[in-house]
């Protein structure tokens, strides 16, 4: 199953939806943690496995899961748990933890349940484009058909217990990633953060906790879980979302006004021309590069390049997709090397047939 | 062109507009790397480790802070101590097991301290149920590392009884 799936992208690289210029995908998770059993930290292995078993037994039964393939991340190698950490289908958490641990995810990547990550569950479900209602509907009613068999730990005053505090309540995260590459360039963007940092709203970099933002993608989620409903979460990040897209779109119109147009259009230029011919390329510079093009795309500096095509080759060129797509294990160097070679390939200007791409 | 720090080429422009004039920075992607980590620090959300040192130093004596850190939850046998350590609770029974020092806690991180939320539709609110499975777990675990079989066995059949029910 792995292995079809690195050639496609998933839900939320496929770049449509409203806004899909700068919104992404929208996400929210869920924490919930089973009531007969000790939250992660203090399970033995016996407990973490008997979880696991729990859990896999009890979504057989449910037609929502019919389409869900469960997989045991214990079992998979490094390679395939990095690959789905690139695709944000588990975190890296999960990836590098010990012991029984599982997640399970639809052929259309738009739901993943892991299970033993920092909490006995945590239910995703991810749309492309700004669309956090709809990932609301679909995620309370798995949570409810989940609830129908298995018990959570619930306090009546402190709601979906969790084994941090910082999670209890809702036990929700809403997140919206964004592309932000005009707001980084005139350096506007933290500026924006802290603001939004006041209304406890967290930024982070793409892929999750501590990451540095890549290639100019950010995700905005809500701080706090506890004494606002899901509505009103749901809200809090939803409401910022045009307030961003309206500050993006005056510094795209900045870049591309009166003198600033020709820098622009020389920077995106050269770096549509440095991924184009470079011989070795790091991730980091890819990432950055394809950035400026796929603003570039958008501001119709460069007209023979589909942004679907650019979000392909964000993932496709991350260290563990590069790999499965050549199906070898490359050290960093012949990472680079294939890297270059990939975007080569694909970034042929008369070349942009899709059939090309796989 | 040339990265204006070092000798490499520049392959990152960055127009910096946090000052008055506009800056143009022309950098290699060593130095960008440098320049943009130093820039980009946004301060980091307050741990939940942090936030509880914060509370504990203002309201607890050193000797108070002691007697705190050896409760033990008797569900599942995590100290204080080790939850402020690690910012990670032990069980469902903790919430209620130091109730007095999370209060202040869920109020400093959430604002509030009251779920408004969804619930669950069917009653799993008998938490004291739940409660007694986690704890016959955690003494069956103990039963066999000392090598009581029997009680392990005793212990087995009644966290099956009670599943069973549920
Ligand atoms: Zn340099
Ligand atoms: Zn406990």
């Amino acid at each position: 199953m792995l292995d079809s799936m690195a050639s496609s992208c998933g839900e939320w690289l496929k770049g449509n939806g409203p806004d899909s210029d700068i919104v992404m995908s929208s996400r929210i998770r869920l924490a919930r943690n089973l009531a007969d059993y000790p939250f992660i930290k203090r399970c033995t292995d016996i407990d973490r496995a008997s979880i696991e078993s729990t859990v896999r037994e009890k979504l057989k039964t449910g037609k929502e899961f019919k389409d869900q393939t469960f997989i045991n991340v214990a079992e998979l190698d490094n390679l395939d748990r990095q690959f789905l950490v690139e695709r944000q289908l588990i975190s890296r958490e999960l990836a590098d933890a010990e012991g029984a641990r599982a997640v399970a995810i639809d052929g259309l990547e738009r739901m993943s349940l892991m299970v033993n990550e920092e909490d006995h569950l945590r239910i995703q479900v991810m749309k492309s484009g700004f669309d956090l209602q709809a990932a609301w509907d679909q995620i309370n009613q798995v949570d409810d058909r989940i609830e129908e068999q298995l018990n959570y730990a619930f306090h009546k005053d402190l709601g979906y217990l969790t084994a941090c505090p910082t999670n209890v309540g809702t036990g929700m995260r809403v997140s919206v990633l964004v592309h932000l590459p005009a707001l980084v360039i005139t350096k506007h963007i933290e500026k924006v953060f802290r603001t939004f940092q006041r209304i406890n709203l967290v930024v982070r970099g793409l892929y999750g906790e501590g990451s540095q933002a890549m290639g100019d993608f950010y995700q905005v989620s809500n701080q706090i879980t506890l004494g606002k409903s899901e509505e009103e979460l749901i809200k809090q990040v939803g409401d910022v979302v045009p307030v961003l897209i309206n500050y993006e779109r005056k510094a795209r119109d900045f870049l591309i006004s009166g003198e600033n147009q020709h820098n622009l259009f020389d920077q995106v230029s050269r770096a549509y021309g440095t991924l184009q011919n470079a011989q070795q390329i790091s991730s980091e510079e890819t990432m950055y590069l394809l950035s400026q093009v796929r603003m570039g795309v958008n501001l119709g500096l460069i007209g023979d390049l589909e942004i679907p095509t650019i979000n392909k080759l964000f993932i496709h060129t991350q260290p563990a997709h590069l790999q499965k797509l050549r199906r070898n294990e490359l050290d960093t160097m012949e990472r680079n090397i294939e890297r270059a070679n990939y975007l080569k390939q694909h970034l042929k200007s008369d070349l942009s047939d899709d059939a090309e791409m796989n | 062109m040339k990265c204006q720090n070092c000798e490499k080429p520049a392959t990152f422009h960055i127009t910096d507009l946090t000052g008055d004039e506009l800056l143009a920075l022309h950098l290699c992607p060593d130095c960008a790397k440098e320049y943009l980590k130093s820039d980009d620090d946004v301060e980091e959300a307050p741990t939940i480790t942090g936030v509880l040192q914060q509370q504990l130093k203002l309201e607890q004596t050193a000797e108070d802070l002691k007697e705190l850190d050896s409760r033990e939850c008797p569900i599942c046998g995590i100290s204080f101590y080790e939850f402020r350590q690690s910012g990670r609770l032990g069980c469902p029974n903790d919430y209620a097991c130091f109730a007095g020092e999370l209060e202040p806690l869920l109020v400093n991180v959430h604002g509030d301290n009251v779920h408004v939320g969804k619930r669950p539709k069917r009653g799993s609110e008998d938490m004291e149920m739940q409660t007694e499975t986690i704890r016959l777990r955690r003494e069956m675990k103990e039963a066999v590392e000392n090598e009581d079989y029997e009680k392990a066995s005793q212990l087995r059949d009644r966290i099956r009884a009670i599943e069973g029910d549920s």
